[in-house]
């Protein structure tokens, strides 16, 4: 197991997890996991959602204990009783959602949980400069008396990767990092990470991102349905490999996508001015203009008025100015029903709190905006026999795996919910459909499913809205790329011919002048 | 249609409903054990007391009937994500309304003297339920003050009424109105016992009900909104308007078990809460809000309070060891039910997702990547 970039590859590895068994009542969510990370690596942990990346990572830092298996940090067994036993033995861990205090400062959150012995005395300045001295350290560049809450995102995730420095971590954990970062902040972390790694650290980087695998990470596993299905140095690995693994079987990375043809407009949207919820400006007289049989990209970095927008033209959200037309009709303000009846379908983004009633089976879930519709019923009562018809045909067609209709939807995996969804939506034949993150935390099997139906919608003349905050999936899919950035819309490319960078600057605010020394180009 | 799978998924529910029970009456088994009395004499009693014959039957159902209409209000809202604890004031104020409409003895034959009567007291608990509803509605007000509150007011309000006879039919002295017009008044149902048509209706409510709620859209509007108020908007559903409904449904209900308490058990509204509107909040909880459940729960209920004379007479134990045998009930149906979803949630996720990886893990966005345990046990439905 030579590796050039292993310095220390003689030494015992940092974690050795030798067949990690963890069963829960009725599931076996680690089911004989090997993962060893040598120390100095950069290692990824690849696995779709589900895979038992998490429990993996619960069962090192001591939250479960496991079933059967050895684990051994720095060649000494180990077992944690708890998280602050794991990072008293050097492992830290970022966590995808920060578990940050937004009203404290960078200091005071870098500090939390570490606070030092003197319970009432806190040497406030003493604790900045040993914050900013290891903030230049590693490149991490953050003010240590700003406050939380007015940083971006890519700020607020090096204050939890200082937090875990800070308090000894030499074995860094980062769990699913690139998630909510523009192009240019994953770059920055990246160029963090090496750093660190140069430095001696070691670093578990989990990801279900095969890109994010080959830009960063020294190793790779690959885990599947709770086993370790491989271990493969980087360098001598491939895309499609590391799909074949991590899915089970041969994956097409990359949809077919014919050139499209548009037609005359089906969605317009002028000059909305749009309120957020917690009272701010979130659309500052957004224009656009969806055709027929096209797929429209909307990129940009979360928060900056997407969900706004398709809410807006969802009909969930009233805009305070602007216009809204489907087709030849004036839409604007009108409720979900009535949009639906025009002829608009959406997938929306959040499929636990807005696509489903996870409670409900499968027939009411596909019942759901549909219950005015003559299919399902008449008058009050709900034509249960047709309901159930439909729901069996759709599961077939659209590959909903499910044991009965009656199957409650939170019973799915999350591809086979989101199948469901398009299979509701698609099944009233819209002439628009807005599409939202339709692959969001889906598997990469069922993320080839939904692209190819998105493709085939544009092909039967629908005019497809897209909004997605991942960039490849807005590159492999549109015909045309709208920027949003601070509620406007600030570029518009045809696709294919735009580079990453140059979408990353745009959504970053950044106009025309350039950037050197980032780019990460396709 | 689905038949089997219908009722294997009741089952389950059912068998943890009776499991509960057990363990709720071996812990009062203990409970009893401990003030020196002999549980299997008290048990016999009070099964007797219950269901010992006609009689006790007939006492069993009475005590039912309220606590089924109650339980059927609490439901009802609980399934539109609403915790109605004023079924109590609900339930008097409709009481109080049927009372006077039955004592001004309007000189109507039954046919339309006994709806009418009816008809008030649905009426008077649909408003009572109604308020907190357009407060919540409107102002976001928490109904679980509002109704509080609104318990209260029916108290004095009735207190009020009961107290002025130069104004309404009503005997200050004996703290009732005045006896309900024969023609206003619920038919007896079985010689020689209470049981009043009052019962009947009850049951019938419970039909209607469970039509309403899994037949219709009407109902299909109430438990989206109930389950997901997010999923609703996207459906478009009104929020607002849907939670104003089943309040109004939910007082209504409560008003139907003032109804059977004035115009068929009493005869005449008496100023004397005997906590219906409480107790069938945990009927709700221990039917699971489901019509069918609501059903067999008020009639266990019933059946405690029936049977508890008995126990206290024949066995000597003390009646107040029945409110502990209710209380045990109660935390045993919600120890059950959080237990039974959390191992039901990983059979299913463990049966049916294993072709594919990912599992829908509770309400979240996020699929259970991060520090917190990946299979946590399901919120659900709310229990209450």
């Amino acid at each position: 197991m030579a590796h050039p970039q292993q310095p220390g590859a003689d030494a015992p590895p940092v974690i050795e997890m030798l067949g990690i068994v963890k069963r829960f009542p009725g599931v076996v969510a680690n089911d004989g996991i090997d993962l060893v990370v040598l120390r100095g690596e950069i290692h990824a942990l690849l696995g779709e959602n589900g895979a038992g990346k998490s429990t993996l990572m619960n069962v090192l830092f001591g939250l479960y204990r496991p079933d059967e298996g050895v684990i051994r940090v720095d060649g000494k067994p180990a077992a944690f009783a708890g998280p602050r036993q794991a990072v008293g033995a050097g492992l830290g861990m970022v966590h995808q959602h920060f578990m940050l205090i937004p009203r404290f400062s960078v200091t005071e959150n870098v500090i939390l949980g570490a606070e030092g012995n003197s319970t009432l005395h806190l040497d406030r300045d003493a604790a900045e400069q040993t914050v900013g001295a290891l903030a230049e350290e590693y490149g991490l560049r953050v003010d240590p008396r700003a406050k939380l809450a007015d940083l971006p995102v890519g700020m607020q995730q090096r204050v939890e990767i200082l937090r875990a420095l800070y308090q000894g971590s030499r074995t860094l954990i980062l769990d699913e990092p690139t998630a909510l970062l523009t192009p240019q902040e994953v770059d920055e972390l990246y160029a963090v990470l090496h750093r660190l790694r140069e430095g001696g650290g070691t670093i578990i980087f989990i990801t279900h991102k095969l890109r994010e695998v080959a830009a960063i990470s020294d190793r790779v596993t690959v885990i599947r349905r709770g086993k370790t299905v491989g271990t493969r140095i980087t360098k001598e690995t491939t895309a499609p490999e590391l799909a074949e693994l991590m899915v089970g079987r041969e994956v097409i990375l990359r949809v077919e996508r014919p050139p499209a043809s548009p037609g005359e407009p089906v969605l317009v949207a002028e000059n909305l001015v749009v309120t957020g919820s917690r009272g701010e400006p979130a659309l500052r007289g957004l224009d656009l203009t969806l055709r027929r049989g096209e797929i429209l990209g909307i990129c940009g970095v979360e928060g900056n008025g997407q969900t706004e927008l398709v809410e807006t033209l969802a009909g969930l959200r009233r805009p305070d100015s602007g216009r809204v037309r489907l087709k030849d009709q004036d839409v604007t303000g009108q409720d979900p029903i009535a949009l639906r009846r025009a002829g608009l379908s959406y997938i929306p983004e959040d499929r636990h709190n807005r696509g489903l009633v996870l409670d409900f089976p499968l027939t009411e879930n596909v019942l759901l905006g549909n219950t005015e519709a003559a299919a399902f019923s008449r008058g009050w009562r709900i034509l249960r026999g047709a309901l159930d018809a439909i729901t069996r045909r759709l599961m077939r067609v659209f590959d909903v795996r499910a044991p009965s209709p009656q199957t409650h939807a939170r019973a799915l995996s999350g591809g086979n919910q989101q199948k469901l969804i398009i299979a509701r939506e698609l099944h009233r034949e819209p002439d628009a459909l807005l599409a939202a993150q339709p692959t969001r935390g889906v598997d990469v099997g069922a993320i080839e499913f939904v692209h190819r139906q998105l493709v085939r919608e544009r092909d039967q003349g629908r005019g497809v809205l897209l909004i997605s905050f991942d960039l490849d999936e807005i590159l492999d899919l549109s015909d045309r790329i709208l920027v949003l950035f601070g509620g406007r819309i600030v570029g518009e490319f045809v696709s294919g011919r735009v580079s990453r960078t140059e979408l990353g600057l745009r959504m970053g605010g950044r106009g025309e002048e350039e950037r050197g020394g980032v780019a990460v180009a396709d | 249609m689905g038949l089997p799978s219908r009722i294997s998924g009741l089952l389950p529910a059912l068998l943890s409903s009776l499991a509960a029970v057990t363990v709720a009456l071996l812990a009062g088994a203990m409970v009893i054990v401990f003030t020196g009395d002999d549980p299997v004499e008290a048990y016999r009693a009070l099964f007797s007391g219950a269901f010992g014959g006609r009689r006790p039957i007939a006492e069993t159902l009475v005590a039912a009937t309220p606590l089924i209409c109650g339980g059927l209000a609490f439901a009802v809202a609980a399934k539109a994500g609403m915790f109605n604890i004023g079924i109590e004031g609900q339930l008097l104020v409709a009481g109080l309304a049927s009372g006077l409409v039955g004592a001004y003895a309007w000189n109507l034959p039954a046919s339309i003297y006994l709806p009418l009567g009816v008809l008030s007291a649905m009426a008077a608990g649909g408003i009572w339920g109604a308020i907190p509803g357009v407060l919540k509605a409107r102002f976001g007000s928490h109904e679980v003050i509002t109704t509080i509150m609104l318990n209260y007011l029916a108290e004095r309000l009735i207190n009020y009424v009961i107290s002025t006879e130069e104004r309404f039919p009503v005997d200050p002295r004996s703290q009732s109105t005045q006896p309900v017009d024969p023609e206003a008044r619920l038919p007896n149902l079985l010689d020689g016992t209470r049981l009043h048509w009052g019962f009947v209706l009850a049951l019938v409510a419970a039909v209607v009900l469970w039509y309403v709620l899994f037949r219709t859209t009407l109902g299909y509007r109430v438990r989206a909104v109930g389950l997901s108020r997010g999923a609703a908007a996207y459906a478009g559903i009104p929020w607002g308007r849907t939670i104003v409904l089943a309040m109004v449904a939910s007082g209504v209900l409560a008003g139907l078990a003032g109804a059977g308490q004035t115009l068929g058990l009493q005869g005449r509204h008496i100023n004397l809460s005997a906590g219906y509107g409480f107790t069938a909040i945990a009927v709700g909880l221990v039917g699971r809000n489901h019509p069918v459940g609501v059903v067999g729960a008020g009639i266990l209920f019933g059946a405690i309070t029936s049977g508890a004379t008995r126990m206290q007479n024949t066995a000597g134990t003390s009646k107040e060891i029945v409110q502990v045998l209710q209380g045990l009930v109660i935390l045993s149906v919600a120890a059950f039910a959080a237990a039974g979803h959390f191992r039901l949630g990983q059979r299913l996720s463990a049966r049916f997702g294993g072709g594919s990886a990912g599992r829908a893990s509770g309400n979240d966005r996020s699929s259970g990547v991060g520090m917190g345990p990946e299979i946590e046990p399901q919120p659900g439905p709310p229990v209450l």
